[in-house]
């Protein structure tokens, strides 16, 4: 529609531009320049050219840090994504018991990270936790896995999952409903076994929903932080520091901002990696479907 | 499961429902539990089910340790004000990207989608550099303005709009209805869904966050919730369980009852729909 002033467009837009060049657009800019300078917000920053990502390197922090969170992000997207599926085809059922329970599931995805942190670490204390409690009573050991280097980081993961396998089931529910029933109907007639009208009429059919699932909580896992600052800040010896968490040491307990800066460059070209990824496989999916009208 | 008649996938499914119940509910039925606990039966008998008798001493104890109104007042009204903001924001923006002819309004819609894949995870350094120049570090400001736009809301208030038929607009227009009367009286009240969709999102998102309340706090002024519960933890000699579970309570009761109230609009808003 034409507008009825021609500066319209441009004033609707412009708090909208301004808030995101602001506090979005320009600190990307400043942080890709902070990257090249050495600087501990005290004194002035000084030029130090590529060295930050040289050391970040050299150390080996960098391989450390994206082994870590890319070990975390894919634990987290699998286990979650399984296991959302899994329960969103065993309570996709009509009743009030199981909108209850559905509801419980997807409630830990709504609490906050804090909540969720504090709790788990309750449950997975070493000496009064319940979890412990099971194990022993069970006749296994019981040990302190926040406490352990080569616990930690899993420790950490299965709390995620517990998080947000809720978001994985509502979207795979949200999916389900596209599966038409008389095709499911019309499979079991015709003798198909639950596994099999699972794998060849709502599998297919789910795809997209799962290729929506696995790029939007791999690309949220990457960013985690909330969990590792409540739970192990980062340890123990860095077992569980994460991209955001190493970030964030760097600025607020070394000092270090151009390392800092350094790591979240790196950080945001993951990111930006995994994006294009993701939207890689939309269009292979979008693709998909155009070519085969009859399933949806 | 094939040789199961209707009995045993009947059992089979209340196996998976109770499993499910106890893996979800379970965590939060013993946090509730142990927020009811006094300190000398957490160190005695800390898997006793149920506490010798309800009290309500961790309560107490967390209402002595932090400004429990105070906190909710900054929490809340943070993420009502930065609800409100993107709301309305992103109608006036979403109303040029998806109805109005203009030179760069492809590019224009670019940017909004590019700014969805910069996360505050990247910025926050450099915003809080910048905030500190101007002394708003420790300001409700600080945790407000930078979410006063949502790209993702615009994003979706667009998609909303580009629904709404023109002539809704050309018959507004030819009423003599201003511009601003079109977005927020006309297309607004139109909208209703989408925006309760983003207002929920938006709210529950910023009250639970502790990220952004972290780092651009130093001090106690603008605390949030969740940061002073986590900070529960961290306090005096010992963790004393049923005090920090208590304070998990008082944090989570609020965003759950939200929840089961506007479940509908939470939902629409996650799943894109």
């Amino acid at each position: 529609m034409r507008p009825r002033h021609p500066l319209h467009p441009y004033l609707f837009l412009l708090p909208t531009f301004v808030t995101l060049g602001v506090f979005f657009v320009v600190p990307l800019g400043i942080a890709i320049k902070n990257s090249f300078y050495s600087w501990d917000m005290l004194t002035p920053p000084r030029w130090v050219g590529g060295a930050n990502y040289a050391a970040v390197v050299r150390s080996g922090e960098l391989t450390g840090i994206l082994g870590r969170t890319a070990g975390y992000s894919v634990l987290v997207v699998v286990a979650s994504l399984t296991l959302g599926l899994a329960l969103a085809v065993a309570l996709d059922r009509p009743g009030r018991v199981y909108a209850f329970v559905r509801g419980a599931v997807f409630s830990a995805y709504v609490v906050s990270w804090v909540a969720v942190a504090l709790l788990w670490m309750w449950l997975l204390d070493a000496d009064a936790g319940i979890v412990g409690g099971v194990v022993r009573a069970f006749g296994g050991r019981a040990t302190s896995w926040l406490a352990r280097p080569d616990r930690a980081l899993f420790a950490v993961a299965i709390v995620s999952v517990w998080k947000i396998t809720g978001y994985a089931m509502v979207i795979f529910l949200a999916g389900l409903q596209d599966v038409p029933r008389s095709v499911l109907e019309a499979a079991a007639l015709d003798g198909a076994g639950p596994f099999r009208r699972f794998w060849e009429v709502t599998w297919p059919l789910l795809r997209p929903s799962a290729a929506f699932v696995a790029t939007t909580s791999l690309l949220a896992s990457f960013q985690a932080f909330d969990v590792v600052r409540v739970m192990t800040q980062g340890g123990p010896v860095k077992a569980t520091t994460l991209f955001v968490y190493a970030i964030y040491e760097h600025v607020f307990v070394n000092l270090r901002v151009g390392r800092a800066s350094a790591l979240t460059v790196v950080f945001f070209a993951v990111l930006l990696g995994a994006t294009a990824l993701q939207l890689m496989a939309w269009r292979a999916t979008a693709a998909k479907r155009a070519a085969r009208p009859e399933a949806s | 499961m094939r040789q199961g008649g209707s009995f045993g996938r009947r059992a089979a499914s209340t196996v998976v429902l109770v499993l499910v119940a106890c893996l979800w509910l379970g965590p939060y039925a013993w946090m509730t539990l142990t927020s009811f606990k006094s300190l000398p039966e957490i160190v005695e008998a800390p898997l006793a089910p149920f506490p010798r008798a309800f009290q309500l001493d961790a309560y107490r104890e967390v209402v002595r340790a932090v400004p429990l109104v105070r906190l909710f007042a900054v929490t809340v009204g943070m993420a009502v004000t930065i609800a409100l903001l993107q709301m309305a924001l992103a109608l006036p923006a979403g109303y040029a990207l998806a109805k109005l002819r203009f030179t760069g309004k492809k590019a224009a819609f670019a940017l909004v989608l590019a700014c969805l894949l910069i996360p505050a995870q990247v910025t926050f350094v450099p915003v809080f550099a910048m905030l500190g120049e101007v002394g708003l570090v420790n300001t409700f400001a600080a945790l407000v303005l930078p979410f006063a736009v949502s790209a993702f809301g615009t994003f979706l208030v667009r998609q909303a709009l580009l629904q709404v038929p023109d002539e809704i607009i050309e018959a507004a227009r030819m009423d003599g209805a201003s511009e601003l009367t079109i977005v927020y009286r006309i297309l607004a009240p139109m909208l209703r869904p989408t925006l309760a969709a983003l207002f929920v999102f938006s709210f529950v998102f910023h009250y639970n966050d502790y990220f952004w309340p972290l780092v651009m706090t130093t001090d106690d002024r603008v605390r949030t919730l969740p940061l002073a519960i986590a900070l529960l933890r961290e306090q005096g000699a010992g963790v004393r369980w049923h005090i920090v579970m208590a304070g998990n309570v008082v944090l989570s009761l609020p965003v759950l009852a939200v929840f089961a109230a506007a479940q509908r609009h939470l939902l629409r808003a996650v799943t894109a729909r």
